[in-house]
């Protein structure tokens, strides 16, 4: 699976893109969650509070109950404030 | 309808985007354009712009073929700028080709709108005293849920 990270969580998390191997037993994004929040301190402090949280599943806007796959390309971003 | 997208780091030239648009069909009769500009206020030097490369290309696309199923089009172009922009820079462009004014202003507005709320760009603001990530606002998504 490929990870992204875009503006604040970017910079918080420090690196914008990463590969991982999805833990079979993690079969939505709030799992995801859940499981990065356990991968040190800098992903728990930023993906402490979901509700400053969106994300895209393959490049489509998807809430946290969403189905993933060890082949898909998840993001994670704040609100959108281009324009 | 055909739609020009562009995600780039240059400035834009509206009256060339314009007779672009014009020359697309012969029974134009309107192009409406909206021109975003970087607002120096409250002591702003500098917008920085990130964007989701691919999903932001997506997404647009998306928003201007929905446009070109509510509303009777010609043509759309959209360029969003990214990286670092100073106060008074062009920031975006949408330009909606129509045979007729209301067609061509609604899609303009509703496009806009979309952008504002959708399509995967993030602000940062720049000052005397550094630099934060601009929040997005509650009016905006006010704006994006009349067009459902």
């Amino acid at each position: 699976m490929t990870l992204l990270y875009f503006a604040w969580l970017r910079q918080k998390i420090g690196k914008s893109e990463e590969q991982l191997e999805l833990p079979p037993h993690i079969t939505t994004l709030a799992e995801l969650v859940e499981y990065l929040r356990g991968q040190g301190s800098g992903y728990a402090d930023t993906l402490a509070d979901t509700t400053r949280i969106r994300a895209a599943v393959n490049q489509t806007h998807v809430g946290l109950d969403t189905a993933i796959r060890n082949t898909d390309e998840v993001a994670f971003f704040p609100p959108v404030t281009g324009g | 309808m055909t739609a020009r997208i562009s995600i780039q780091t240059g400035d834009f030239d509206v009256s060339r985007e314009i007779a672009a648009l014009t020359g697309v069909q012969a029974h134009v009769g309107a192009v409406a354009t909206f021109t975003g500009i970087v607002r120096g206020d409250d002591g702003l030097i500098a917008l920085t712009l990130e964007h989701y490369p691919g999903m932001t290309e997506r997404e647009i696309a998306r928003h201007a073929d929905e446009a070109n199923a509510r509303w009777k089009l010609d043509g759309i172009t959209v360029i969003h700028r990214i990286g670092r922009l100073e106060t008074g820079a062009q920031i975006v462009l949408v330009a909606v080709a129509s045979s007729h004014r209301g067609d061509a202003f609604a899609a303009c507005e509703f496009l806009m709108d979309y952008l504002k709320t959708r399509a995967p760009f993030w602000k940062q603001e720049e000052r005397a005293d550094g630099t934060h990530w601009v929040e997005a606002r509650e009016s905006d998504d006010r704006a994006a849920e009349r067009w459902r």
